[in-house]
């Protein structure tokens, strides 16, 4: 299997959330990286999990399905997911594949940490 | 001139066309149909809006169908390139998939005439929702049995090149769940089973198709239970046991 062109940093943001910072190919081959950072963005007591994708670079659907599964995840474990830095384009695809429907989107980080503290 | 800050750096970056900005549909509020072509029926898909795996009622499931192409000399794009010219060539028999003129490209729609666990006849359709050199992805319609996409990929694995469906669905409404738990899902995992082993055989492979089937949300969405009104099974047989009333008022009309 093709190594995963993908990097992924995690830090808090307040008390009850987490950034996952996304920068590279969200494709298939990122889902243990993917999920690797959200147990370590899990860990403790962040109830929200914020994604960061200003540098995200490229993605493909079988991405756009791990995020479904990632958010099957976080709504199991009664934590809310945010993202925001996303592009025109990618907006684009939240609203095609309907997960803006279910994944709350902000402009910036400070909105998206404002919100998911308030929570 | 411009000052060059982090934040300017990632607008620019927005800014710029991404490189995968070809291989996606365009969004459209609803799915229409370019062209419908002769024994196609197109009454579940104009109009209807694409649903993902979010949007259903029954639990929600992946599931892999995965051959190993041992032996043969070819490339993940060759295996793409020839899986969607050819698409409907794999299918088994008793389906049939409308290819859409412009070929498997995003944002075109395909009509599908299948069949239904109890042998009820279903029209519906199909989204090319994403397609680059390596995988193709098609998104169901309002209606359709399940809600979610399909995505069809190739890769080397070990020196190997390897052919591979995976499903992200949920049943559309609870008629359908009822169907996927009373032999529909062996009936799905039969039809791209033989799907991939007719892929494999055009390139003179004889392998066995792995299956992996992951339950990723055993929970049913009671609040979706409504897009039974969309049911393209009813609708097809609603549209099939009324065929003489609309022959009798396409003869008695000028």
């Amino acid at each position: 299997m093709p190594e995963a062109q993908i990097k992924m940093n995690v830090r808090e943001a307040g008390e009850k959330a987490s950034i996952i910072d996304i920068e590279g190919e969200l494709t298939a081959f990122a889902e243990v990286v993917l999920m690797d950072a959200y147990n370590q963005a899990s860990d403790g007591r962040a109830r929200a999990i914020i994604l960061n994708f200003e540098e995200l670079e490229y993605m493909n659907s079988s991405g756009i399905g791990l995020l479904v599964t990632l958010l099957i995840r976080i709504n199991r474990e009664k934590q809310q997911l945010l993202t925001y830095g996303l592009s025109e384009h990618y907006r684009s695809i939240f609203q095609i594949t309907r997960l803006d429907d279910a994944i709350a989107i902000h402009d910036s980080e400070e909105e998206a940490v404002r919100a998911a503290n308030s929570a | 001139m411009t000052e060059q800050t982090p934040q300017n750096d990632t607008r620019e970056k927005q800014k710029r066309e991404p490189r995968d900005a070809a291989y996606w549909a365009r969004y459209a509020e609803t799915l229409k149909v370019a062209d419908v072509a002769e024994g196609a029926t197109n009454i579940n898909v104009e109009g209807r809006r694409a649903v993902g795996p979010l949007q259903g009622f029954g639990k929600m499931w992946q599931k892999t169908y995965r051959v190993g192409l041992e032996g043969a000399e070819v490339t993940p794009a060759e295996v793409i390139k020839t899986w969607k010219e050819n698409y409907q060539d794999f299918w088994p028999e008793g389906n049939r998939f409308y290819a859409p003129v412009a070929g498997i490209a995003p944002g075109e729609v395909a009509l599908i005439s299948g069949s239904l666990p109890g042998g009820v006849k279903l029209s519906t359709g199909v989204m090319v929702l994403y397609a680059d050199d390596e995988s193709f992805s098609l998104m169901t319609p309002e209606g359709h049995p399940f809600s979610g996409w399909i995505t069809f990929s190739s890769f080397e694995d070990e020196g190997t090149t390897v052919a591979q469906a995976q499903v992200l669905m949920r049943a559309n409404d609870p008629l359908y769940e009822m169907g996927l738990r009373m032999g529909g899902h062996k009936m799905e995992d039969e039809m791209w089973r033989k799907t991939l082993e007719n892929l494999a055989a055009h390139f003179g492979v004889n392998e066995p198709v792995e299956t992996n089937a992951v339950c990723v949300d055993p929970r049913l969405q009671w609040s979706q239970y409504r897009n039974v009104w969309h049911n393209a099974g009813i609708r097809s047989a609603i549209y099939s046991i009324t065929a003489p009333l609309r022959w009798r008022r396409k003869g008695s009309s000028p």
